[in-house]
């Protein structure tokens, strides 16, 4: 079964991190890590990192359909950083790998815990319909 | 050579004959991936036949034959038009087939200025590079059908658009080539700026690059541009083993250990762009090549020529004016003339439209800032550019050279900062 595991961080405004180089490149290295390993138990569908806030846009279609876009959200407390797409064999592995992500390090290698979510993905008929 | 790297090579030979005799090149692809298919079936267990060209035009055409023969029938079936109709169904003539034509052809075809770039590359790599779609998906990092879709609406659209399966003429030629060099220049750019992170099992499209653009320049040896873009790819290429660290971070150029260049890639490189230069014309991608090779020709990073880098970039502005172009002309001018003539420079740029946003803008601002001294500023720019920038690696680099420069500014003692090591105009 396939899972999104969406990483929420940063607030608006915030943006690049301010870490001291150190604790940026132990982050930079867990999260190296962890995707090898999703990609080596097989499980990693896919992983994409997101930019930082001050690059979105948000868009809704005008009169005929045009774009018209809007700039960032300050109102927004929690951005969309970056998501994996994992396919596993049950909802405890999604919610392990969830959890390993969420306790990356940061500033002093703490754990940051950030916030994951996690949903099934709709991936066609169930099994037993095959 | 392994049947693997034979099929690849003849792939575009075998297609252009094929297409050039049966005048309908999105069947001839067809016929030719089957006939392709076969020959991974059947010549492990019988071994390489004598002409295996011959054998593929002969099994790809005979596709051909059956599809227009049931196409014929079909029509017959329907509509019971006369016999001789059957007449048209074209005979194999495997002698006449040996027109080295054709691969050029087909490269002129694929690289048509009517088709988007990424349309152009993925059907360059397919038709002319021999390489499987689901190959070219992995490279691109996207799903099989998404690029098979792309591939086969590039076809539709060759069909639509007319082109004729023929050489172009001489003065059609001039002035398509400059659409050929930057489909295969943007070939070898995807493969080299992702030759880095997780992407190791992914086909090598830097060396596809330097193989086609190696087989186009045989095929005019006497264009000096092609000469001067496969000496550009091998002299880039040649660093790409010091490019990039144990943990895949990037290595700037003035960092990198220069023992770990490809010597042999380098003299090729040398040699092509002499013997270019010497031949008059002297355009954008010869000009970059000179640039790559000033660089490759340094044995430490502080030996390097800048004044005469400098000098190649200003022959590089006139030629081909780009706001890319005048920001490595910055990074030069700042090398030779210090960090507030580059800085300088760059506030020509603030204003340009096409830069507008570009992380590439704050990065080298960052670098010169840094280079003044004027670490605060340049900390803030060094973090702008990394929120800016779409590559992972490169975002990594620029929020390390950020947080260098804030540990160092935070410490004790300001002259503890890192000094400015140079800025990489090539990467």
């Amino acid at each position: 079964m396939k899972y999104i595991l969406m990483m929420n961080t940063m607030r608006a405004g915030q943006g690049v991190p301010k870490w001291p180089t150190k604790d940026l490149q132990a982050h930079i290295a867990f999260m190296k890590d962890l995707n090898k390993d999703l990609r080596e138990s097989g499980e990693l569908v896919a992983a994409e990192g997101l930019s930082f806030p001050n690059e979105a846009k948000l868009v809704r279609a005008g009169k005929d359909c045009a774009p018209i876009t809007d700039g960032v959200f300050p109102e927004s407390k929690e951005f969309l950083a970056g998501f994996w797409i994992v396919d596993v064999e049950s909802p405890g592995r999604a919610y392990e790998i969830a959890a390993k992500a969420s306790a990356a390090p940061g500033p002093g290698g703490a754990p940051l815990n950030m916030p994951i979510e996690v949903r099934p993905v709709m991936s066609g008929p169930p099994p037993e319909m095959l | 050579m392994t049947s693997e790297h034979l099929l690849r090579e003849l792939a575009p030979q075998v297609l252009g004959a094929v297409a050039r005799r049966f005048r309908d090149f999105a069947s001839a692809e067809d016929a030719v991936q089957e006939a392709m298919i076969a020959a991974c079936t059947q010549w492990p267990k019988d071994g390489i036949p004598d002409n295996p060209r011959g054998w593929l035009i002969q099994v790809a055409s005979r596709r051909m034959t059956d599809q227009v023969r049931s196409e014929i029938a079909r029509r017959q079936r329907e509509t019971a038009v006369a016999r001789d109709e059957e007449a048209t169904a074209p005979t194999v003539d495997i002698e006449s087939d040996m027109d080295p034509d054709d691969t050029l052809i087909l490269l002129f075809m694929c690289c048509h200025p009517a088709l988007t770039s990424s349309s152009a590359i993925a059907l360059t790599l397919r038709a002319v590079g021999g390489l499987a779609t689901a190959e070219i998906a992995n490279a691109f990092l996207v799903p099989e059908a998404t690029m098979a879709q792309r591939i086969s609406r590039a076809k539709q659209n060759i069909k639509t658009s007319g082109v004729p399966f023929r050489l172009p003429f001489p003065h059609e030629r001039a002035e398509r080539l400059p659409a050929v060099l930057h489909v295969l220049y943007l070939i070898f750019n995807e493969g080299y700026a992702s030759s880095v992170g997780a992407h190791l099992q992914r086909l090598d499209l830097a060396r596809e690059a330097i193989r086609l653009t190696r087989c186009a320049k045989t095929l005019l040896p006497d264009d000096a541009e092609i000469a001067g873009l496969l000496a550009l790819m091998l002299l880039t290429d040649a660093r790409r083993a010091a490019r990039t660290g144990p943990d895949e971070e990037l290595i700037s150029l003035t960092k990198q250990d220069r023992t770990l260049w490809d010597r042999v890639e380098i003299s090729e490189g040398i040699e092509f762009l002499t013997a270019a230069l010497s031949k008059g014309s002297v355009g954008l991608y010869q000009l970059q090549a000179a640039i790559a090779a000033v660089h490759d020709e340094a044995a430490r990073a502080e030996d390097t020529d800048w004044p005469q880098i400098l000098a190649l970039y200003e022959l590089l502005k006139r030629v081909s004016p780009s706001p890319m172009v005048t920001l490595n002309h910055a990074i030069a001018a700042a090398m030779v003339h210090g960090p507030s003539k580059g800085l300088e420079l760059l506030r020509t740029l603030d204003t340009d439209a096409r830069l507008a946003g570009h992380y590439r803008l704050d990065a080298v601002r960052a670098h010169l800032l840094e280079m003044i001294g004027d670490y605060e500023s340049a900390i803030k720019h060094y973090r702008i550019a990394a929120g800016r920038t779409t590559s992972v690696p490169e975002q990594n680099y620029l929020m390390t050279q950020a947080a260098r420069l804030d540990d160092n500014t935070k410490g004790a003692d300001k002259k503890t900062a890192a000094p400015f090591r140079g800025h990489d105009p090539t990467q």
